[in-house]
């Protein structure tokens, strides 16, 4: 198929950005869409054209380096899929397909579709750890974790750190990522000690790196590729809660 | 005290504060709404003439409304506060952004559905607290069937009761999800709740209107 690409070139991060039109043929229904945006890049080297910038690691959903907004939607049409597992079935030929990098205070852009995404990492820095010493192989099952715990804190740690939570929020708001980190090692024992002052300080950097805050919209929920639920989010309101009412 | 401090610093603690704000502000509406019922009572007005007396001049009530003006200046206050701040989050826009394919209308638009009912909000005390409460018009059932009389402001009631649906439709359930209740097997209770609220309350207000209205034609 035929598609028309209205991608937005941004050369640094200081110079202005603004979407050009690209046209590719030859585009097959079972191209994932990253390969699709790989033979447009081969076409512009071949023209003596900067290809364009977009992070990817893995392609296979686990790695959480590429994310676009393409026609408006994080990760692109449909549920539980980064943009890497996108694949171009989803399109009719004739098509035109915006993608625009992620945007949002936080992320500046760094060139293309490539985004600034280290403030995720600051949030991390921040207590989306556990400071304890390894020590040698403890045996399997010395520590018990009931089933439907194990299960709820597993859901949490599924978040791959792509930051289309906030790419697709109204409001810029870190939320589902910190809620996902801080629920999935407040669920767990090894959590414990240090649960009150992570989601303090998690939170107050979150606060710190510009995000917006939270409206409940749960566009967030809708678009994140590990489908991590906004029960989350309602489990760090409570953390912090119970962190600054408790002594 | 540095606990209280760091508290209000951060977003999720004004949210806390503006969602336990709103719920107060939604008591405020149940306790109106059923004192409002008197207008339906067939005596002329007496018993609805009665109540607001009660409510203009009991000192219980007045102190109350003392922490009803503070809940509503703090809700909108925090409000604000947090809606330019969201603004801010994002100064480039994108140039197509299909939000509505995944969120309800009424979660996107809280500050205008609030904005519409705080305008109304405006004409509604003008129109009938100020008169009761500081200048002395005690036959409020007269005001109120005149006021009801008028087409015009039946639709701009009307209007912002619509409004008002959306504004609870969205904010009601928000409220327990901001304080962390919405959780497990409570969140079909408070989404239950949520529903009764959003629709029986302004259904409620809406009544008298319409009653009045179509109580002058006959
Ligand atoms: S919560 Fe979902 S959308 Fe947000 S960073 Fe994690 S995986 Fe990505
Ligand atoms: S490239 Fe790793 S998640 Fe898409």
């Amino acid at each position: 198929m035929k598609l028309t690409l209205q991608v937005w070139r941004q050369e640094r991060p200081e110079s202005k950005g603004r979407l050009i039109s690209y046209g590719v043929n030859d585009v097959s229904p079972d191209m994932s869409f990253l390969e699709m945006l790989d033979v447009l890049n081969i076409e512009l080297v071949k023209k003596n054209e900067v290809p364009i910038a977009f992070d990817h690691d893995c392609r296979e959903g686990i790695c959480g380096s590429c994310g676009m907004m393409i026609n408006g939607r994080a990760h692109g049409p449909g549920r539980g899929i980064a943009t890497c597992q996108l694949h171009m079935r989803h399109f009719k030929d004739g098509d035109t397909i915006v993608i625009e990098p992620w945007r949002a205070r936080a992320f500046p852009v760094l060139k293309d579709l490539m985004v600034d995404r280290t403030a995720m990492d600051r949030v991390m820095m921040a207590g989306g750890y556990v400071s304890t010493k390894t020590g040698g192989m403890v045996d399997g099952n010395t520590l018990l974790i009931p089933k439907p715990i194990a299960d709820e804190a597993f859901d949490a740690a599924a978040c791959i750190g792509c930051g289309a939570c906030v790419a697709s929020c109204p409001n810029s708001s870190l939320m589902l990522f910190v809620a996902a980190k801080v629920s999935q090692l407040a669920l767990l024992p090894q959590g414990q000690h240090e649960r009150k002052e992570r989601v303090e300080s998690m939170l107050a950097v979150m606060d710190e790196n510009q995000f917006g805050s939270c409206t409940n919209t749960y566009a967030c929920e809708a678009e994140c590729p590990k489908e991590i639920s906004v029960t989350h989010i309602a489990r760090l309101n409570r953390e912090f809660i119970r962190a600054k009412i408790t002594a | 005290m540095k606990k209280v401090i760091s508290f209000y610093h951060s977003s999720v603690g004004k949210k806390i504060l503006m969602s336990l704000a709103g719920l107060f502000l939604c008591s405020f509406l149940v306790i109106h709404l059923s004192g409002n019922l008197a207008l339906f009572k067939n005596d002329n007005g007496e018993s609805f003439n009665h109540y607001s007396e009660f409510m203009a001049h009991n000192p219980v009530i007045r102190s109350t409304e003392i922490l009803l003006v503070a809940g509503f200046l703090l809700h909108m206050f925090l409000g604000g506060t947090l809606w330019l701040k969201n603004r801010a989050a994002r100064p480039e826009k994108y140039s197509a952004y299909k939000l509505s394919d995944n969120t309800p209308f009424e979660s996107r638009n809280t500050m205008l559905s609030g904005s519409i009912v705080l305008f109304f909000l405006i004409v509604h005390l003008k129109q009938f607290f100020l008169p009761s409460r500081f200048f002395g018009e005690t036959n409020m059932y007269a005001l109120v069937l005149q006021a009801f009389a008028s087409p015009l402001y039946d639709l701009l009631y009307l209007a912002a009761l619509v409004m008002l649906a959306y504004h609870l439709k969205h904010a009601f359930q928000s409220a327990f999800q901001t304080l962390g209740l919405r959780k497990g097997k409570y969140i079909v209770l408070f989404d239950a709740v949520a529903v009764v609220f959003w629709l029986l309350i302004p259904i409620g207000f809406a009544s008298m209107p319409i009653y009045f209205f179509l109580s002058t034609l006959k």
